[in-house]
């Protein structure tokens, strides 16, 4: 570890926070019933005569989970269709087939689910049209379904004696023209002007210096990074993601596309302060969050600096210093090195990104650990747009209440009693996941269709399908990417994709729906403060307990067995 | 529940005719105007034909040019089929592509470092990089090629270290990511100064 790689570590973090916190106050306003930009306002009317809605209108949790659910099981079919039929579309300059079947279902539920698992290489698997209008469409609007399900619970926590929770077009429509796509045609211009490409024109064909030709794969690429970082998506142009050159050409875009995987959900904590009328609370979430996000870097850096034990005992030179980054550069970009990628690796799963700037299933045992449990963690430091803040709400109702039951008083949060329906609805959102989890890699690994996917052999073999089922149920989207993808692994990670958005999805719109009607108490002595260190802690805690527990068992087939071999 | 179908339907047309059609059309219409050279993937012409792109590594053998990082992808540096190696940190099948390619090196640049160990090599040099198309290696990597290349092509080593300073793209802004040097371009450039 060098201080020129710690600095770029704590510039990132300054950074984050210095573009979240306004961008989180922003949101906060595009998110209120009186919110109108002039200038726009005809076209958003526009839209909500299209759709048939009334903005007046609101819907109580389950009314707004009903048009969540039919909204994306319908563009479920879109997005499978244009990759089956993209052979006989246009935009498809390179001839490419139609998208294997069982390859095209997991890659809908993958892209719907806001996860982007990829179980193909984009670059010579999807035309041009099958990216731009259904994969990019799908980045962009599975992340505003995000965030409006996320605006929706937080008016349960703020709202009094009232079942409704908002209109579902209202907040889809502001999250995708109000905040997406600005931020993505500004990232994206950026991108642009790096070296990203945006062009319909077929591949290029080079002749090189020793007189070989070389296909080079382009297209239109830079608006879907800039909307793959920003939405927590994570679904890249290329096989490789944002290793290629083409979608992250060098130090300055790696910065910008890291920041942009957290700029979102660390904004929407600042969001949540301001709308519920509680920014200490926030900046106490924040803080929770903030620690484990510094753990992971804490861990991950200096395992990927120590390097591999191949590369160890090889005899090369792995010393950082004298014009290189040294450590374990296997499945590594130079111009990242090693600090940059840690940070990325970490970053990528404490929220659902999944994007990668190398290979994770190079990584180190316990540098391979870190985006393991930050997954397993329900992704919840910061989190996915939308689902990573909701989806620590969970563990926040759970944290109150057994600070309630410490101090024998009812537990209440932000003024509200919690109560056994609550308590169910979290336990349901904070459970659900990590069981399916363990659940579904028991069977991978026991399954001769199961093991068919496995990549590398012995205990690192394991940890590719813990990762692949963790990755896909969490809707985080990387991969030990040596897992291969049969119709077995495919069609079963479907149902984990799936399962594992909305589940929780609706556990969190049922505990806003079922805390907006309650009235709220005044605080007295013996209510538990949640905007103090003590909740802090607490909350990591809880965290650390509930998920870190349940795979730790796992952990320990995996990644520590390989880190204690030779 | 038809309700929510209608405003389905319709909303599943529109977004994707207008975030999936009209403004990456537009955005594809002002990157051709404003970055052409980007947009189109940074290619690099000689005389007037495309030999690569800034942006890909791509394959060299010959002695008198700097090699690339090892790759993945099939065949290697393939910038139509990006890939990892995807090989754990504990792999024997690592342990034994690293030794190939660490004899390799040995063998080809011995003879023009003499006392060259295995010690000697930056771990760049035998590993796989993430995309198989990096386009950059390492200065020390750099530093190692430079007494090859230069008594290959009977040029001076200042003249060779020169082009290695030349092409070499440092950190982003001073302090962002990692200095790299551009095979490609060097390789070019190389090429240039002794008139071909």
């Amino acid at each position: 570890m060098s201080g020129q790689g710690i600095s770029q570590i704590i510039v990132y973090a300054i950074v984050l926070i210095a573009l979240s916190y306004p961008l989180g106050l922003y949101m906060a306003r595009v998110y209120a019933p009186g919110f109108r930009v002039r200038w726009l306002s005809g076209l958003e009317h526009g839209f909500y005569r299209l759709v048939r809605t009334d903005r007046e209108r609101e819907q109580d949790w389950k009314s707004y989970s009903k048009s969540v659910l039919v909204f994306s099981i319908l563009f479920f079919g879109v997005l499978y269709a244009l990759q089956r039929l993209q052979a006989h579309l246009f935009l498809n300059p390179d001839n490419l087939p139609a998208v294997p079947a069982h390859i095209a279902l997991n890659t809908t539920a993958s892209f719907v689910t806001n996860t982007n698992w990829q179980y193909y290489g984009g670059e010579y698997t999807m035309s041009y049209l099958t990216q731009m209008a259904g994969l990019a469409v799908q980045q962009f609007v599975s992340a505003g379904v995000g965030m409006a399900v996320l605006a929706a619970v937080i008016r349960g926590f703020s709202r009094r004696s009232s079942t409704e929770l908002g209109n579902f077009w209202v907040d889809l429509y502001r999250s995708l023209t109000y905040i997406l796509l600005p931020l993505s045609l500004i990232l994206g211009l950026i991108l642009l002007s790096q070296g990203v490409p945006q062009t319909f024109a077929g591949h290029a064909t080079a002749h090189t210096l020793e007189g070989a030709a070389q296909t080079i794969a382009r297209g239109p690429v830079a608006l879907m990074i800039a909307i793959k970082q920003l939405g927590t998506n994570g679904g890249g142009f290329y096989n490789s993601n944002s290793a290629v050159p083409f979608e992250n050409p060098n130090g300055l875009t790696n910065f910008l596309e890291v920041i942009a995987i957290l700029l979102i959900p660390a904004a929407q904590v600042f969001m949540f302060g301001k709308m519920v009328l509680a920014r200490r609370h926030a900046w106490m979430v924040f803080a929770a969050m903030f620690a484990v996000f510094v753990l992971g870097v804490a861990v991950a850096l200096p395992a990927e600096q120590h390097s591999s034990q191949v590369l160890r005992a090889s005899g090369v030179n792995i010393t950082q210093g004298h014009g290189q980054s040294g450590g374990n550069m296997s499945d590594k970009e130079v111009r990242f090195g090693i600090a940059n990628t840690a940070l990325w690796a970490t970053a990528t799963t404490d929220a659902s990104n999944g994007s990668v700037n190398g290979g994770h299933d190079a990584l180190t045992a316990y540098g391979g650990a870190v985006p393991l449990v930050n997954i397993f963690f329900g992704e919840v430091i910061f989190g996915g747009v939308g689902s990573g803040l909701y989806g620590m709400f969970f563990y926040i109702v759970i944290a109150v209440f057994i600070a309630g039951l410490m101090v024998g008083r009812t537990p209440e949060y932000l003024g509200k009693k919690i109560e056994a329906r609550q308590i169910k609805y979290a336990a349901i959102g904070a459970l659900f996941v990590p069981t399916m989890v363990l659940t579904m890699t028991a069977v991978a690994v026991v399954t001769k269709s199961g093991l068919a996917s496995i990549y590398n052999p012995g205990a690192h073999g394991f940890t590719e399908a813990l990762y692949a089922y963790t990755s896909q149920s969490n809707n985080n989207g990387s991969a030990f990417a040596g897992y291969g993808a049969t119709s077995f692994s495919a069609s079963f990670g479907t149902v984990a994709l799936m399962f594992g958005r909305f589940a929780p999805l609706i556990a969190a719109l049922a505990l806003g729906g079922s805390l907006a009607g309650k009235k709220t108490t005044p605080v007295s002595a013996g209510t538990f403060r949640t905007d103090g260190p003590t909740f802090v802690v607490l909350l990591v805690g809880v965290i650390i307990l509930t998920a870190g527990l349940m795979i730790f068992p796992a952990l320990t087939l995996g990644p520590l067995v390989e880190g204690l071999s030779h | 529940m038809l309700r929510d179908l209608k405003s389905s339907v319709i909303a599943v047309v529109v977004l994707t005719l207008v975030f999936g059609l009209a403004i990456p059309a537009l955005f594809t219409g002002f990157a051709q105007l404003a970055f052409p050279s980007q947009a189109d993937g940074s290619l690099i012409k000689v005389n007037g034909e495309v030999v690569g792109s800034r942006l890909a590594a791509q394959a060299f053998t010959k002695p008198q040019y700097f090699l690339e990082r090892p790759s993945a992808t099939a065949p290697p540096y393939n910038a139509g089929a990006t890939t990892f190696a995807n090989l754990g940190p504990t792999n024997p099948d690592l342990a034994k592509a690293v030794e190939t390619r660490a004899a390799a090196i040995l063998k080809l640049e011995r003879p023009y470092n003499p006392g060259l160990t295995v010690h000697g090599i930056p771990v760049d040099a035998v590993t796989t990089s993430g995309s198989g198309i990096d386009p950059g290696i390492s200065p020390a990597y750099a530093q190692l090629q430079a007494r090859r290349v230069a008594a290959v092509r009977h040029l001076p080593l200042a003249k060779v270290q020169q082009l290695i300073d030349d092409n070499t793209d440092s950190r982003s802004l001073g302090f962002l990511g990692e200095p790299a040097v551009n095979v490609l371009k060097l390789n070019i450039a190389l090429d240039k100064s002794q008139g071909k």
